[in-house]
């Protein structure tokens, strides 16, 4: 064998594997390989928020069954939600008789509904208890506004004690007049929530104002008893508007009670309702797919646009959507110019020394604080100690009931604008320190002051990595839970922190919000299962809006980028 | 072929006769450049620079004909520790005087860099820059002052019909000349330009030394070039550095064909530099 290596072209055949590395492949693989990882994870996970999440919305068939169960059987109906493979053992340990043969038994969840009659509303039914599954056309699915779905067969409805029934209308008209009442009921709903949200919302607005003002001018000793009769005189005004409203509202309630309806549930028991407590009502068995879709996409809309109902179990997330994005918009107006500020005096003005790289080193290192602690300081500083002295001058006639001296909006944007700070602080320096010399010097060579220079040029030219810092602000301020438990979201508030009561705009009022929403729903629910779907959909939901945003402000860099792009020729 | 017919136009243009008397534009009195604590850039620096002529300022690399350029109109004040000895009068007074307003003194002292350097704005709103930060914002006034300016610098037929295009998108040549429209826009008394054609191709060279040429009937015009060809065709006067000190300044016929100091000989025939 000889030991050196020939002189040709052609690889050392001993030597593959080393040649195979040097040659950098496995490099190639390796970083195509995280590359696809990465992927996967990506599109899997929203894939999987999606399947779970917007399935939910589908109007799944509703079965009617027989339970049977060591000799004795009872009717069962509902839709299935989910099976899953148990383990014979395991079920008997349970205390489980089974038949078959083993080792592994389907076991199905049940969304049973009727929650008011059965006492909860999933329940895991061994499959092969299941017998004589049928999917009765006339079975219908009652949304509620309390209790649940209800599954049952529509047998009665009746308005003032007149009561239609099935044998004397027929199935067909007496469902078309089930729904033609469903319909009276839902708008005269919409009135009576017309009346208490906006008309009696505001008049409550109005008199709380001068309830104030009554109390500002006891504190001022302004109290003339002039001045406290004409408070006397608008609050009596305000008095008589709302008895007029509270007449309406009466005889509304009254005209919603008129309707209701009777039904046989799966057991044989009949059962009368009241129509006023109905969102809606479907016999999904009957429905066509184009029906489905209808109806999908109804829910859908519902979801993203109404507000939450039953503990959040039901019902849409809107407030939690508008919560979300109004805090981040309020973060990125809060933290824009304080971080521009902040990186134009370090790169710009400050003398770069010791000092100087060491501020920016803790700027730097303020990224890496976790968020609670955040939090924490939101809640110390802003909220007791700004808040409370903000109420002690500007309010002093609300208290003791603070006004900013409690978590709220303004709170939480404002420690949310600190946590992301350094974010923008960092990247502004970056694009600061990345314009060129000769750019500036041309403008101060012109007669430009530094300042001025600042201003119409260097700033501009800046502004693509502003926008990236804000981008990655955002990115990580609308994700973000913790610190804001402790300084404004809440897990219910329907009513928005923009409306149409001076000044429009509320900072000081709590506000719900997606990611807490998910905490919330997911961890804190009464009922877990009827939950479940709605965590994986919010989840997905937070991640489009924060995915919006960001393609925003992307769309929004890279405009200007084109438009200020540098000078590298 | 081209290259000829500038000199015969120079010749024509520029019929002054150098040994008349001239009016003086900048006048450097004993000179001394320093950066950081004790790098010294410029040594005991004297140079009379005439009104409306072109003085070019030629040296190898690294000789403090920039630097020398830049304390006209005060760009070193931006290099942290950055010290300067000496005077500089324009028309009689200092520069590095304590009470002068170095925004306005660099409104009459205009400069022009090495690389082209535009601003990422339109072609319009870059001559109209200066203007603008003078708090000049009636359009009728920029219109005719970016018309003007852009005619002056040759380049008003190329752009009429883009001014509100970004200036980036024009080649290096125009860049160069715009940048020239630019600072002659507000009507300074001086204009420095710094190597103003060396990033440049040939035929954008013979642009801006076109240019030079007609702008100092009206303008003072001081050039930093390396490019000895370059400072023989469009100066009137030269000035020769070496090592941070002015060797020899003269008349720029005077300087090439007859130098005084064997340095001037040795770096204009080629031997070092």
């Amino acid at each position: 064998m000889e030991k050196q290596a020939p002189k040709s072209l052609q690889m050392n055949p001993r030597s593959g594997v080393l040649d195979w590395i040097r040659s950098g492949e496995p490099m190639v693989w390796a970083n195509g390989a995280a590359v696809s990882v990465s992927i996967v994870a990506v599109v899997g996970l929203l894939v999987l928020l999606a399947v779970r999440g917007f399935g939910h919305f589908w109007p799944s068939d509703v079965m009617l069954a027989e339970v049977v169960y060591q000799g004795q059987s009872r009717p069962v109906s509902g839709e299935l939600v989910e099976s899953k493979q148990a383990s014979g053992e395991q079920l008997r340990g349970a205390g489980i008789e089974l038949i078959g043969e083993g080792p592994f038994y389907r076991r199905d969840l049940v969304k049973q509904g009727n929650r008011d009659f059965l006492g909860s509303d999933f329940v895991w039914i061994v499959y092969e208890q299941l017998q004589n599954i049928t999917y009765p056309e006339d079975l219908m699915v009652v949304e509620r506004l309390e209790w649940g779905n209800l599954y049952a067969r529509l047998v009665a409805v009746s308005r003032d004690g007149e009561e239609q029934t099935l044998q004397s209308l027929g199935d067909e008209a007496l469902w078309a007049l089930f729904q033609q009442y469903l319909d009276d009921t839902l708008q005269i709903r919409e009135q009576i929530s017309s009346i208490e949200h906006d008309d009696i919302g505001s008049i409550n607005y109005d008199m709380e104002q001068l309830r104030l003002k009554e109390r500002r001018l006891e504190l001022e000793g302004q109290n003339t008893p002039a001045r406290l009769a004409d408070i006397a005189a608008e609050r009596a005004e305000l008095e008589a508007d709302y008895e007029v409203l509270q007449g309406q509202l009466a005889a509304l309630y009254q005209e919603i009670e008129r309707s209701r309806y009777k039904v046989t549930l799966a057991d044989g028991s009949e059962r009368e309702l009241p129509l006023a407590k109905v969102v809606r009502a479907d016999r999904p068995n009957a429905m066509s797919t184009l029906d489905k879709l209808g109806h999908y996409f109804e829910k859908l809309g519902e979801f993203l646009t109404a507000e939450p109902r039953e503990a959040n179990t039901e019902g849409g997330v809107y407030p939690a959507i508008f919560g979300t994005v109004m805090m981040v918009l309020l973060m990125s107006v809060m933290v824009t110019p304080f971080g521009v500020v902040a990186a134009v005096y370090l790169r710009e003005y400050a003398r770069q020394g010791v000092v100087t790289r060491t501020i920016r080193v803790a700027v730097s290192n303020l990224a890496g604080v976790p968020s609670i602690v955040y939090g924490v300081f939101g809640l110390g500083f802003f909220v007791y100690f700004l808040g409370g002295e903000i109420d002690a001058l500007f309010f002093p006639e609300c208290l003791p009931r603070p006004t900013f001296g409690t978590p709220g909006l303004m709170w939480a944007s404002l420690t949310l604008a600190l946590l992301t700070l350094p974010v923008v602080i960092v990247s502004t320096e970056e694009g600061l320190a990345r314009i060129p010399r000769a750019v500036r010097e041309g403008s101060l060579a012109l007669g430009a002051t530094r300042a001025e220079t600042l201003w119409r040029v260097v700033l501009p030219m800046a502004s693509p990595a502003m926008m990236t810092g804000l981008i990655l602000a955002v990115a990580r301020a609308a994700g973000e839970v913790a610190p804001l438990m402790l300084v404004g979201v809440v897990k219910l508030a329907p009513s928005l922190p923009l409306d149409g009561n001076y000044p429009y705009i509320h900072l000081d009022q709590k506000f719900m919000h997606l990611g807490f929403h998910i905490y919330d729903v997911g961890f804190q629910s009464p009922n877990v299962e009827a939950a479940r779907p709605l965590v994986y959909a919010t989840a997905l939901l937070l991640v489009v809006i924060i995915a919006v945003l960001n393609f925003t402000a992307v769309a929004l860099r890279n405009r200007l980028r084109e438009r200020y792009k540098a000078l590298d020729a | 072929m081209q290259t000829h017919s500038i000199d015969m136009d120079a010749i024509q243009r520029s019929p002054s006769d150098m040994t008349e008397a001239t009016e003086l534009a900048l006048k450097v009195d004993s000179l001394n450049l320093f950066y950081g604590g004790d790098t010294q850039a410029l040594f005991d620096v004297n140079l009379d620079i005439p009104k409306q002529r072109v003085t070019a300022f030629i040296g190898p690399s690294g000789c403090g004909k920039s630097s020398l350029l830049r304390c006209f109109n005060r760009m070193n004040d931006l290099v942290d520790g950055c010290r300067v000895d000496g005077s500089i009068l324009l028309e009689g007074e200092d520069v590095y005087g304590s009470k002068v307003d170095v925004p306005a003194l660099r409104r009459r002292i205009g400069m022009v860099s090495q690389k082209p350097n535009p601003f990422p704005k339109s072609i319009y709103e870059n001559v109209a820059y200066g203007l603008r930060i003078q708090g000049i914002n009636k359009k009728r006034i920029l219109d005719e002052v970016v018309e003007k300016s852009l005619k002056a610098a040759a380049l008003w037929d190329e752009v009429k019909d883009r001014l509100n295009d970004s200036a980036l998108g024009l080649s290096g040549g125009q860049q160069q000349r715009l940048v020239i429209a630019r600072t002659i826009a507000v009507e300074p008394e001086v204009v420095l330009l710094d190597e103003p054609a060396s990033a440049l191709d040939p035929i954008s060279t013979l642009k801006i030394e076109e240019l030079i040429y007609e702008l100092k009937s009206r303008y003072t015009i001081v050039i930093v070039t390396h490019n000895m060809q370059q400072a023989a065709r469009v100066s009137d006067m030269t000035a020769f550095m070496y090592m941070g000190k002015l060797i020899e300044f003269d008349n720029t016929d005077t300087l090439f064909t007859n130098p005084s100091q064997k340095q001037t000989e040795d770096y204009i025939t080629g031997r070092y530099g």
